[in-house]
């Protein structure tokens, strides 16, 4: 329990009314950052998912290609074909910003222009089901690119979502609940002391109007001639 | 100028040298962990790595989950599909939203 231990004043009354305000204000912010991660990480990921199985299948029947090319070479001629490779990825990363998370975002460019750079190899030595391999993987590049920056977007926009929805419910059921419970604290014990020097004032008040005017003597008095 | 790494072992990947992405040939999870550090510290903005070679250094590929950079994509190997990849994207479903929701089959 918060309310235990703060100090009942009215300077602590007023900080704690001012905190709680900006913890409901925080609360709202974070919450609507969290409802719009969520639903931008929600139209990401289903891409992500669509994207990763039309990869996948690439790959594999990129893979089926590469196996089949294998069996016609040896392992020394296949080296040999990749040994230097004429073409070059490079990337350019950029940044987006998403609900204040950033996010990659990647640009690929090849050295040289030219679609055929990726056969690294003169023909003569090896199969055209190598070429076939090639093509098939190179094919599904671009879309690895996209896969790996949906993929990171994702696993961001997560681990942010995450962090959010903490905050939020840290705020709602923990320190906004603890700030209600302590301002109620004060301000019944700011009451209570209002009262209580009420009342010592009323007593005060008594007694001196007791001592100044003795009214109680009096009508003992009274009493005393009536009877 | 950031470039794209593909780790694994040569079966899986020998192809993507030719299309002019850097291969690193490694099925051994210690070499692959150096590796991958090495290569995170330089300027490899993605690392393809291969899901058998993956669920072998895990926690090394977890790491990075939430750094900006590098992006870390399993990809199916020679082998066949393990499914990791899959479920990668289901963590961070799970991760976002608390259960599955999406692809909860």
């Amino acid at each position: 329990m918060a309310a235990t231990n703060v100090i009942p004043t009215r300077m602590e009354l007023t900080r704690l009314k001012g905190k709680l305000l900006n913890a409901r204000r925080g609360h709202k912010l974070l919450k609507d950052k969290r409802d719009e991660l969520m639903r931008q990480f929600l139209i990401l990921v289903r891409e992500n998912m669509a994207l990763r199985e039309k990869v996948e299948e690439g790959i594999k029947a990129a893979n089926k290609n590469f196996v089949l090319a294998r069996s016609s070479m040896t392992e020394e001629t296949v080296n040999a074909a990749f040994m230097a490779p004429k073409q070059e990825v490079s990337l350019e990363v950029g940044n987006q910003n998403v609900m204040s998370v950033n996010i990659p975002t990647f640009k690929y460019q090849t050295r040289t222009s030219d679609p055929n750079d990726i056969y690294s190899y003169g023909l003569a030595f090896t199969s055209s089901d190598l070429d076939d391999a090639v093509l098939s993987l190179s094919s599904v590049l671009p879309e690895m690119l996209k896969l790996a920056e949906s993929e990171k977007s994702c696993q961001l926009m997560a681990s942010e979502i995450e962090k959010t929805r903490r905050r939020v419910n840290a705020l709602e059921h923990v320190m906004i609940p603890d700030m209600q419970e302590s301002i109620k604290y004060i301000s019944m014990k700011l009451d209570e002391n209002e009262r209580s020097s009420q009342i010592r004032l009323m007593k005060v008040k008594d007694m001196m109007l007791e001592e100044a005017h003795h009214y109680e003597e009096k009508a003992a008095a009274r009493a005393a001639d009536v009877s | 100028m950031y470039k794209i790494a593909v780790i694994g072992d040569w079966d899986s990947i020998y192809g993507f040298g030719a299309l002019g992405l850097d291969t690193f040939p490694l099925t051994d999870p210690i070499e692959a962990t150096k590796k991958l550090r090495e290569l995170a510290d330089n300027d490899y903005a993605v690392i393809y790595i291969t899901e058998s070679l993956a669920s072998k250094i895990k926690a090394e590929v977890d790491r990075y989950r939430e750094l900006r950079l590098p992006a870390i994509i399993l990809i199916p190997g020679v082998s066949g599909n393990t499914g990791d990849g899959i479920m990668a994207v289901r963590k961070s479903v799970e991760q976002a939203v608390g259960s599955d929701i999406l692809f909860g089959k």
